[in-house]
């Protein structure tokens, strides 16, 4: 069905391709709505002031790594280098994992000290935009997760068409690790 | 000089002329059509799904335009017994036992209108409107085989089904819908003990519009993506019609202010059931605090109308882009100020994005901050003017067809002109301070962008209804049902200019405590009445159309209007793929009408020698 459709105009890019561009560009204002509400509710005053958590550095460090171990698998697979490809399929999922583990752990941290969600809005701020961070993140490891069933089902062998696929997912999970990086450094830099 | 028995000889000119895509050569059966559950109910056929959502916005347009009847007696005749809609309503009409006289229960009655509100706005003039002539002209004007992505299309339509029935769900609830207004103000919409519809009635609100959104969001990627990567060979696009610059806009700023929305109502979900407090603070119910504190309804309001006014532009430029090419065709004249056109419609799409604070001028923002948004806002009236000017001048000694579509589009013209002027009024902050809340701005924004929208959605259904069916409409039925709904919808709209500015309040269940007000009642039955009229008159065109459907009057023509633009270029009855064999290539812009003494030049009649020549030398 799509393939039918496929891009057949002598256009070079991608349909599909821009089309997700276009659903990040739809997610940059969702987070942008977030993070300006955060700065107008801030500056309103009665504002709880609690020190992030050190583990949202780890997670940022951890989501960047997979990131570029995502970029290697697919480099990989362009040079046909199968077990490179596999590897680092594995390796960003598991990253990726670890990086939710981390949000919650800086969660409960936060938590422990008294720093729940309903505290103060400056808290729940923080609760809403990392947990909806999150679900963006799950739906990268669910996308991460069809890679790598087609990795470890089908036979390997280099098209277009697999390429393609690899580009929205790759393109999809370096989005929701530039977005973490903006939010990180954005609740680092408004405390 | 007009021509009327010029016809073109489409299929050999594609033929000859075409573009190979080498659609047919992998037919491994249709995948579209292969019975009747992937053919009319799961379809990825574009044109399946602005049929479907054509049809589900005319039942929401029904149930929408009903609830207004019923509010409107309220309003215009308290006094009367409204015993007889007691099997519809149910419990919400209370029958005095005595005098036996059946009154409207308060609660509901601002249910009504908070869903009138909500259903007219979204599921008609936004899923109903652009949903349909998006999904259908979209790749038939651009001479492509579908959308960028069918499956995607299709999502869009069945999260927008699943988003009604949810809606639908909630008018039964026995707490009634949510009644807080459409906006969905807290502290009425984050509280539940606030009202009765603010409980499980506002939940069912937020889930569905959450999925309305998601309906819209992918509806909009997917027109984004089409208009700008499968458009046939030779439509550059500085030869797309209006109608698709209007919609490829309208899908741009659907998919910058919905997410806007999306994350108050995460917040506003929060509130509701984690105990923050986004946009609660110091509330006291029945003598007691509430625990929030520290959140501000400001916030939402800016994060609602960050999409609320956009959103009235998603619903009125599609309607400006159907009335641009309907007047163009119906008067056989080129658009005048195709670029104009074409530049007003991004100039508003940039400016509704600055404009919002501008339904805030009384919610207590800085008055230094509302200069700014006046300004901008009175800005828009000038694109808008353009836009109106280069209307009237197509007009403007054109050999016009006064049929129903081309009606339609005058008349949209004339209610956006109606409706635009009050805007200018509205626009400034000194005097919306005392406007505010006033039947003058519900006169305003119905004629501006409910009129004038559903205007043009008649405009377009009528003008579209042969692609759509292979049929005409009954002509005779469709002028009746335009000139009750043209000079009743100023009757209705007309006088709550005078009541508005008299001070009258909207949303007021009824007036009896306020004796300066009593003079208006007279004025406020004269409304109700002509409300129902029009109502009725739009009954008939919901008979005309599924009459039609079935008996109207068969299409013989593949170009009936004698259009230029790529849709008529496709078979009476379009199959999956749009185009039999090769694509159409476009050599010109859509609005060759009585040029070089041609009635009409459909967009892939190639240049001749004399036009190449002109085309050279500027």
């Amino acid at each position: 069905m799509d393939a039918s459709l496929k891009n057949n105009y002598g256009n070079k890019i991608n349909p599909q391709l821009f089309g997700l561009w276009i659903a990040m560009g739809s997610i940059i204002m969702m987070f942008g709505a977030f993070t300006s509400a955060y700065i107008v509710r801030q500056a309103a005053g009665n504002w709880l002031e609690f020190r992030l958590p050190d583990l949202f550095i780890f997670s940022t460090v951890i989501i960047l790594i997979s990131s570029i171990t995502l970029q290697v698998s697919y480099n990989a697979f362009k040079q046909k280098k199968e077990l490179l490809y596999k590897l680092g399929l594995l390796i960003s999922f598991l990253l990726g994992l670890t990086f939710l583990i981390l949000q919650y752990k800086a969660w409960t941290e936060l938590f422990g000290i008294g720093v729940d969600m309903k505290v103060n809005p400056s808290s729940s701020f923080l609760y809403v935009i990392t947990a909806v961070h999150a679900l963006h993140i799950i739906g990268g490891i669910a996308a991460l997760m069809v890679a790598i069933t087609h990795a470890f089902t089908l036979p390997f062998f280099y098209s277009k068409q697999r390429k393609m696929r690899f580009q929205l997912v790759l393109h999809y999970w370096h989005f929701v690790d530039l977005l973490w990086v903006y939010l990180f450094l954005f609740l680092l830099l408004t405390r | 000089m007009a021509n009327d028995v010029l016809t073109y000889n489409d299929d050999t000119l594609i033929k000859e002329q075409g573009f190979e895509d080498h659609f047919h050569d992998h037919h491994d059966g249709d995948k579209y059509q292969s019975n009747f559950v992937t053919h009319y109910i799961f379809s990825m056929d574009h044109k399946i799904i602005a049929r479907q959502f054509l049809i589900t916005g005319m039942f929401w347009a029904l149930i929408g335009a009903a609830m207004s009847i019923i509010f409107r007696m309220q309003l215009g005749f308290p006094e009367e017994s409204l015993t007889w809609i007691k099997p519809l309503l149910g419990k919400w009409i209370t029958v005095n036992a005595e005098t036996g006289v059946g009154t409207l229960m308060p609660e509901f009655y601002y249910a009504l209108v908070t869903m009138h509100g909500t259903i007219i706005v979204f599921f008609v003039l936004t899923a109903g409107l652009s949903g349909t002539f998006s999904n259908l002209l979209i790749p038939l004007q651009l001479g492509a085989r579908d959308m960028a992505s069918p499956f995607l299309n299709m999502l869009s339509y069945w999260f927008f089904f699943l988003a009604s029935v949810i809606m639908f769900y909630s008018l039964f609830l026995s707490t009634g819908p949510f009644s807080g207004g459409w906006t969905a103000y807290p502290p009425l919409s984050a509280l539940p003990q606030a009202s009765t519809g603010s409980g499980t009635g506002m939940t069912l609100w937020l889930m569905s519009l959450t999925f309305f959104v998601v309906s819209v969001l992918l509806g909009g990627i997917n027109y984004i993506t089409t208009v700008l990567n499968l458009r046939t060979k030779g439509m550059s696009l500085w030869r797309m019609p209006l109608t698709i610059w209007a919609f490829f806009v309208t899908a741009i700023l659907g998919l910058l202010s919905f997410p806007v929305l999306v994350s108050g109502f995460f917040m506003l979900i929060c509130d509701r059931s984690l105990g923050t407090s986004f946009f609660l603070s110091e509330i006291f119910i029945e003598g007691a605090a509430l625990p929030n504190v520290g959140g501000s309804p400001i916030l939402y309001q800016h994060l609602f109308w960050f999409l609320g006014h956009p959103e009235v532009y998603i619903i009125i430029l599609p309607a400006m882009g159907i009335v641009s090419e309907v007047l163009s065709v119906h008067a056989r004249k080129p658009i005048f100020g195709y670029k104009a056109m074409v530049f007003s419609i991004l100039a508003i799409g940039f400016l509704s994005f600055i404009v919002w604070a501008h339904h805030m001028f009384m919610s207590g923002v800085n008055p230094f901050i509302s200069n700014f948004f006046v300004v901008f806002t009175l800005i828009i009236a000038v694109p808008s003017a353009v836009k109106v000017f280069n209307w009237i001048t197509t007009l403007y000694g054109g050999n016009i067809r006064l049929n129903t579509p081309m009606l339609y589009a005058i008349g949209f013209v004339s209610m956006f002109i109606s409706g635009g002027l009050t805007g200018i009024f509205l626009g400034n902050s000194a005097i919306d301070i005392q406007m505010h809340d006033t039947y003058f701005v519900v006169a305003h924004f119905h004629i501006v962008m409910g009129v004038a929208a559903f205007f043009g959605m008649f405009a377009g259904i009528y003008h579209w209804f042969p692609k759509m069916f292979g049929k005409f409409m009954n002509e005779t039925l469709g002028k009746i049902h335009f000139w009750i709904t043209m000079i009743g919808a100023y009757a209705v709209f007309w006088p709550m200019h005078y009541i508005g500015m008299a001070g009258v309040p909207r949303r007021y269940y009824s007036f009896n405590n306020f004796n300066s007000f009593d003079d208006f009642q007279l004025l406020n039955q004269f409304i109700t009445v002509a409300a129902i009229i029009v109502f009725a008159a739009q009954v008939l065109f919901v008979i005309n159309f599924f009459y039609s459907i079935w008996w109207g009057k068969k299409m013989k023509d593949k170009n009936p209007w004698k259009a230029n633009t790529l849709e008529w270029t496709t078979p009476i009855n379009t199959g999956h793929g749009n185009w039999e064999g090769k694509l159409p290539v476009v050599h010109r812009w859509a609005y060759d009408y009585g040029k070089d003494g041609k009635d009409y030049i459909p967009q892939h009649i190639p240049l001749t020698e004399e036009e190449k020549a002109a085309e050279g030398s500027h």
